[in-house]
C-alpha cells in the first residue's frame, strides 16, 4: 500500500483529479478564447476594408482614406535590412557557441548576454538606437538606424533557433568529416549547416515576424508618420505598418473604423502567416529527421 | 562524443590526421597556406559574431547611460527621482520625481502577474501533463500565436475593445487604466510563462512520474506532490521572465493605461508607466536637455531592473538544469 | 552546400552594400519635414497636396514634437521643422552655433484650441478662472457640481481632466494661457500623446473635459463657449472668431528653416503660405493666415 492509495480517500482523490482537470482545462481555454475572439473581431471588422486597392494604394485625404501600400513596403524594407544584418551575425554566433566554444565561464557570459538581450525592454532598445545609430554614428532617423536597432533586438531569436538545430546534428556527422581531413570550418560549411538549414530558416522566419510587429524601437529611429514616396535607399525614412496602426489609432481624427481595423488585420495576418510557415517547417523537420 | 571531447580535438582536427585530405583541399603548400589563412579569417569572424551579444548588451548600456550620465552626475537628485511624485519635467521650475511612474509600473506589473501566473502555470501544467498528441500540438501553436501578436495590436485592442468593455462592466468613467493594461500584459506574458514552465516540467525525469503512478497516484497527485516541487525553480524562472516582459512592455501600456501621472489607489485608476513615459515624452524633448537626459536615466533604470530579473531567472534555470 | 555558400555570399554582400549606402549622402529631392505632433495632420495634408502641385518633390513628414524638430534642424537632419511655438532664445543660439545660420520662422497657420466636453454635458460656458480651478495645481474643482452643472451619465460627477503630455506645445500653451507663467498643472490628468487621443477619450467619457485643436472635433463631443473677461458673455469657438482675434485660445504655428530657404524648400513654404496651401490648412481644421499675411 503506497502513500497515495488509501482506499478510504479513493473517491475523493478521483473527484480532485477531475476537478483539477476541469480547472486546468478552463484556464487553458481562458487563454485561447481571447486569441480567437481578438482574431475574430479583427477579421470581422477589418475584412470589409481589405481589397487590392487598399493594399496597393497610398493613404490619401489625411490618411482617412486610401490604402496602406507605403506602410507595407516600409515594413518590408525594415524587415529585410534588419534580417540582412542579424541573420549572418546570429547564425555565426550560434555556430561559435555550438561548434567552437566549450562550456566555460566565458560561454556562460555569452549565454547570459543573449538572454538579457532578449529581455531588454523595447523602449530601451529605442533609446539605444537613438543614442548610438541616430546620434553617435550619425545615421540620422533612417531605415538604417531603425533596422540596426531591430536587428540587435531580434538577434537572440536567430541565435537560439540556429543553435538548437545545430546541436541536433549528430556528432558522428562531424567526426566522419574530420576523419577525411576536413577542417572545422569545412565541416561546418559542408555538413553541419546544410543539415540544419531548416532550423536556421525557422529562426530567420521568427525574426521576420518579430521585426515586422515592433513599434517602439522604430518610432524614434526611422519610421515616419507619412512619406509620400516609397523609400529608395536605407537613408530614407519610411512608413511602417506597426507605426501606421499606432498613428491611425491615436493621432489621426475621423479615420473610418474599417481602415484602422484593416491595417491591424493586415499586420496581424502577416505576422500570423509568417509564424504559421515557421511552425509548418519545424514540424516537417521533426517528422523527417532521419537520425 | 561529448562537447568536452570535441574541444580536445583542437581547432583543426584534419591537420592532426595529416593524410586523407578531402577533395576540396588544395595539395600544393601555397594553396594550403591560402586555405589556412582563409580558415583563420573565417574563424575570427565567427568568434567576433560569437561575442556579439556581449558587445551589444554592453553597447546598449553604454549608449543609454552615456546620454544619461551628464544629468546623473550633474545635479540629478536620485533620492528625489525615486521617492518624489512631482513629475514636472517641463515646468519653469522642473522637478524630476518618478515615484508615480514607478508606482504605475509596479501596479500594472503586479496585477498582470496576479492574472498571468495562475493562467500561465495552469496552462503549462495542462499542456505538459494533461494533454497529449494532437491536442497538445494545437495548444502549443495557439499559445505561440498569442506570443506573436505585436504589442501595438494589443494596445489597439486595449483602446477599442477593452476600454468600452471596462467602462460598461465597472461603471467607471475611463476604461484606460491599470486593469486594462494588466489584462493585456497578462495575455502578453503568458506565452513565456507557459513555454518556460512547460520546459521545467518536462525536465523532471519520467522516473518520478512512473514511481508516483506505480504507487497509485492520480495524475493530479503526481503533478501536485511530485512534479511541482521538483520543477519549483524552473517555474519560478518562468514567472520571473514573465515579470521581466511585463515591466518592459511599452506600446500596449502606452495605449491602454490612460496616461495619468498618478499613484493608483485602485485598479480602475489611470497610470503612466516608466516605459510609456519614455515613449510619449522622448519625441518632444530637445536633445541634450535635462528632460531628455532624465528619460535616459529612466531607461538605464529599466535596463538595470530587467537585467537583474533576467539574471536571476537565468541563475535559477541553471540551478534546475544542473540537478 | 552550394545553397549555404550562396546565402553567406548574398548576406555578406548585402551588409557591405548597406554600409556603402550609409556612406553616401542624403538624396536631393526629399524634403525632410519633422516636428510638432500638433501639426502632424496639417503637415501630412500639405505634403500630400503638394505632390499634386510638384510631383518631383517628396516631403517626408514625421512627428516627434516641436523640440525634436528644432533639434534636428540643428544637426542638419531635417530641412523644415514644424513648431507649435516660437523658438526659445537658447534654441536660436544653439542653431546658429551648430549650423552657422540663423533659423528663420515662417508662420503658416493658427492652431485654435477648443475646450471639449462630452456631447451630453450641459456646461454652457467656461471661464479662465474655472479652467484654472480644474487644471491648476492649487485648483480645487474636482466635481462637476463645482462648476454648477450635473452631467448625465457621469457616475460620481467627478471631473476627468484630459490633456496633452507635458512637453507638447499644446500643453505648454494651454498652461500659460490658463495659469500664467511659472505655474503648474495638477498631476493626475489624462495626458494623452495626441490631439486625437484627447478628443477620443472625451467622446467615450461623459465625465471628461479637455483641450485640443479645433480640427479634431467629432460627433460625440461638443465645444464649450469660452467666457470673456467680464464672464457674462462668451465667444463660441470657431475658426472665424480665432482669425479675427475675438477668440483668444489660438496660437500661431511655424515652419522653421535653417537660414533663408532655397530651391525646392522655398517653393514649398511659399506654396504653403499661398491661397492654395491655406485652403488645405482650413480644410484640415486649422485657422488659415489672414489674406494680407499670405504669399502672393
Amino acid at each position: 500500500m503506497g502513500v497515495f492509495a488509501t482506499s478510504a480517500t479513493a473517491r475523493r482523490r478521483h473527484r480532485t483529479q477531475k476537478l483539477a482537470f476541469v480547472v486546468l482545462l478552463g484556464v487553458t481555454v481562458l487563454l485561447i478564447l481571447p486569441v480567437l475572439a481578438i482574431l475574430g473581431m479583427l477579421v470581422y471588422r477589418g475584412a470589409p476594408a481589405l481589397s487590392l486597392e487598399f493594399l496597393f494604394s497610398e493613404p490619401v485625404r489625411g490618411m482617412t482614406a486610401g490604402g496602406i501600400w507605403p506602410a507595407i513596403v516600409g515594413t518590408m524594407w525594415l524587415v529585410g535590412v534588419s534580417l540582412a544584418i542579424s541573420a549572418p551575425i546570429g547564425v555565426l554566433a550560434a555556430v561559435y557557441l555550438n561548434e567552437y566554444a566549450g562550456d566555460t565561464w566565458y560561454t556562460r557570459v555569452i549565454h547570459l548576454a543573449i538572454v538579457n538581450l532578449a529581455g531588454v525592454p523595447s523602449i530601451v532598445h529605442a533609446l539605444f538606437g537613438v543614442g548610438a545609430f541616430v546620434l553617435f554614428f550619425e545615421f540620422g532617423t533612417s531605415i538604417l538606424s531603425a533596422s540596426l536597432t531591430l536587428a540587435i533586438m531580434t538577434l537572440p531569436v536567430i541565435i537560439a533557433s540556429t543553435k538548437e538545430s545545430l546541436s541536433a546534428v549528430p556528432m558522428s556527422f562531424r567526426e566522419a568529416c574530420w576523419n577525411v581531413g576536413a577542417t572545422r570550418w569545412q565541416t561546418i560549411r559542408h555538413v553541419v549547416l546544410p543539415n540544419s538549414i531548416a532550423g536556421i530558416l525557422t529562426g530567420v522566419i521568427l525574426q521576420v515576424s518579430r521585426a515586422a510587429g515592433e513599434t517602439a524601437p522604430i518610432i524614434f529611429t526611422g519610421a515616419a508618420v507619412f512619406v509620400p514616396f516609397l523609400p529608395s535607399s536605407v537613408n530614407d525614412q519610411t512608413m511602417a505598418l506597426s507605426m501606421h496602426l499606432f498613428t491611425l489609432s491615436t493621432q489621426v481624427q475621423n479615420v473610418p473604423q474599417e481602415i484602422t481595423y484593416g491595417t491591424a488585420l493586415v499586420l496581424v495576418g502577416l505576422v500570423v502567416l509568417i509564424n504559421g510557415v515557421s511552425i509548418v517547417i519545424r514540424s516537417r523537420i521533426r517528422r523527417r529527421r532521419k537520425w | 562524443m561529448s562537447r568536452e571531447e570535441v574541444e580536445g580535438a583542437g581547432a583543426n582536427p584534419g591537420a592532426e590526421l595529416g593524410t586523407g585530405l578531402g577533395p576540396r583541399l588544395g595539395r600544393s603548400p601555397a594553396r594550403q597556406r591560402l586555405h589556412r589563412a582563409k580558415e583563420l579569417l573565417i574563424e575570427t569572424v565567427i568568434r567576433v559574431c560569437g561575442v556579439s551579444a556581449v558587445i551589444f548588451v554592453f553597447g546598449i548600456f553604454y549608449f543609454v547611460f552615456r546620454e544619461a550620465a551628464p544629468l546623473l552626475f550633474g545635479g540629478l537628485d536620485l533620492g528625489e527621482l525615486l521617492t518624489s511624485g512631482e513629475w514636472y519635467p517641463d515646468s519653469d521650475n522642473p522637478r524630476y520625481g518618478a515615484f508615480a511612474l514607478i508606482a504605475g509600473t509596479l501596479a500594472v506589473t503586479l496585477l498582470a502577474m496576479l492574472i498571468a501566473v495562475p493562467l500561465g502555470l495552469g496552462a503549462a501544467i495542462f499542456v505538459s501533463e494533461f494533454s497529449r498528441g494532437r491536442t497538445r500540438e494545437i495548444l502549443k501553436i495557439v499559445i505561440e500565436l498569442l506570443a506573436a501578436i505585436p504589442s501595438v495590436v494589443w494596445g489597439f485592442i486595449g483602446l477599442v475593445i477593452m476600454n468600452p468593455l471596462i467602462i460598461d462592466l465597472f461603471d467607471t468613467p475611463v476604461g484606460l487604466n491599470v486593469l486594462n493594461g494588466a489584462i493585456l500584459l497578462a495575455l502578453m506574458s503568458v506565452p513565456i510563462i507557459v513555454s518556460i514552465g512547460e520546459d521545467a516540467l518536462k525536465a523532471v525525469p519520467d522516473t518520478y512520474r512512473e514511481a508516483a503512478e506505480a504507487m497509485g497516484a492520480t495524475r493530479w497527485q503526481v503533478t501536485w506532490r511530485v512534479l511541482l516541487p521538483a520543477a519549483r525553480n524552473g517555474l519560478l524562472a518562468a514567472v520571473l521572465l514573465g515579470v521581466g516582459r511585463a515591466v518592459g512592455e511599452t506600446m500596449a501600456v502606452l495605449m491602454a493605461t490612460g496616461h495619468s501621472v498618478n499613484v493608483p489607489d485602485s485598479p480602475l485608476d489611470s497610470v503612466r508607466t516608466i516605459t510609456a513615459t519614455i515613449a510619449s515624452e522622448l519625441g518632444e524633448t530637445a536633445q541634450g536637455s535635462d528632460h531628455y537626459r532624465v528619460l535616459f536615466v529612466l531607461g538605464s533604470l529599466l535596463f538595470l531592473i530587467t537585467f537583474l530579473v533576467n539574471l536571476t531567472a537565468d541563475l535559477v534555470i541553471r540551478g534546475f538544469k544542473r540537478r | 552546400m552550394r545553397k549555404v555558400r550562396l546565402i553567406s555570399l548574398v548576406s555578406s554582400i548585402s551588409v557591405l552594400g548597406l554600409l556603402g549606402f550609409a556612406a553616401c549622402g542624403k538624396k536631393s529631392k526629399m524634403i525632410q519635414n519633422k516636428g510638432s505632433d500638433t501639426m502632424i495632420n496639417l503637415a501630412q495634408a500639405l505634403a500630400e497636396e503638394y505632390r499634386k502641385v510638384s510631383p518631383k518633390v517628396a516631403i517626408a513628414v514625421s512627428g516627434g514634437g516641436t523640440g525634436v524638430g528644432i533639434a534636428s534642424l540643428q544637426n542638419n537632419t531635417v530641412d523644415v521643422a514644424n513648431a507649435s511655438r516660437e523658438m526659445k532664445a537658447e534654441e536660436k543660439a544653439n542653431a546658429k552655433k551648430t549650423s552657422g545660420k540663423d533659423p528663420v520662422e515662417h508662420k503658416i497657420a493658427y492652431d485654435a484650441l477648443a475646450i471639449y466636453v462630452h456631447k451630453g454635458n450641459p456646461l454652457a460656458k467656461v471661464t479662465r478662472a474655472q479652467l484654472a480651478c480644474i487644471y491648476g495645481k492649487e485648483g480645487t474643482c474636482t466635481k462637476w457640481s463645482d462648476l454648477g452643472v450635473e452631467v448625465p451619465g457621469c457616475s460620481g460627477q467627478e471631473i476627468v481632466r484630459a490633456g496633452r503630455q507635458n512637453n507638447s506645445g499644446t500643453y505648454a500653451y494651454f498652461r500659460e494661457w490658463v495659469l500664467g507663467e511659472g505655474k503648474d498643472f495638477k498631476l493626475g490628468s489624462r495626458d494623452m500623446s495626441g490631439s486625437k487621443d484627447v478628443v477620443d477619450l472625451i467622446a467615450h467619457t461623459p465625465c471628461a473635459i479637455g483641450y485640443s485643436g479645433m480640427g479634431y472635433k467629432i460627433n460625440d463631443v461638443r465645444w464649450v463657449c469660452l467666457s470673456k473677461e467680464d464672464a457674462d458673455t462668451c465667444v463660441e469657438p470657431s475658426l472665424a472668431a480665432a482669425l479675427s482675434g475675438e477668440y483668444k485660445l489660438s496660437r500661431p504655428l511655424y515652419m522653421i528653416t535653417s537660414g533663408a530657404p532655397e530651391g525646392d524648400i522655398v517653393s514649398y513654404i511659399n506654396w504653403v503660405r499661398s491661397d492654395a496651401g491655406q485652403a488645405v490648412v482650413e480644410r484640415t481644421g486649422y485657422a488659415p493666415l489672414p489674406p494680407d499675411q499670405r504669399h502672393k
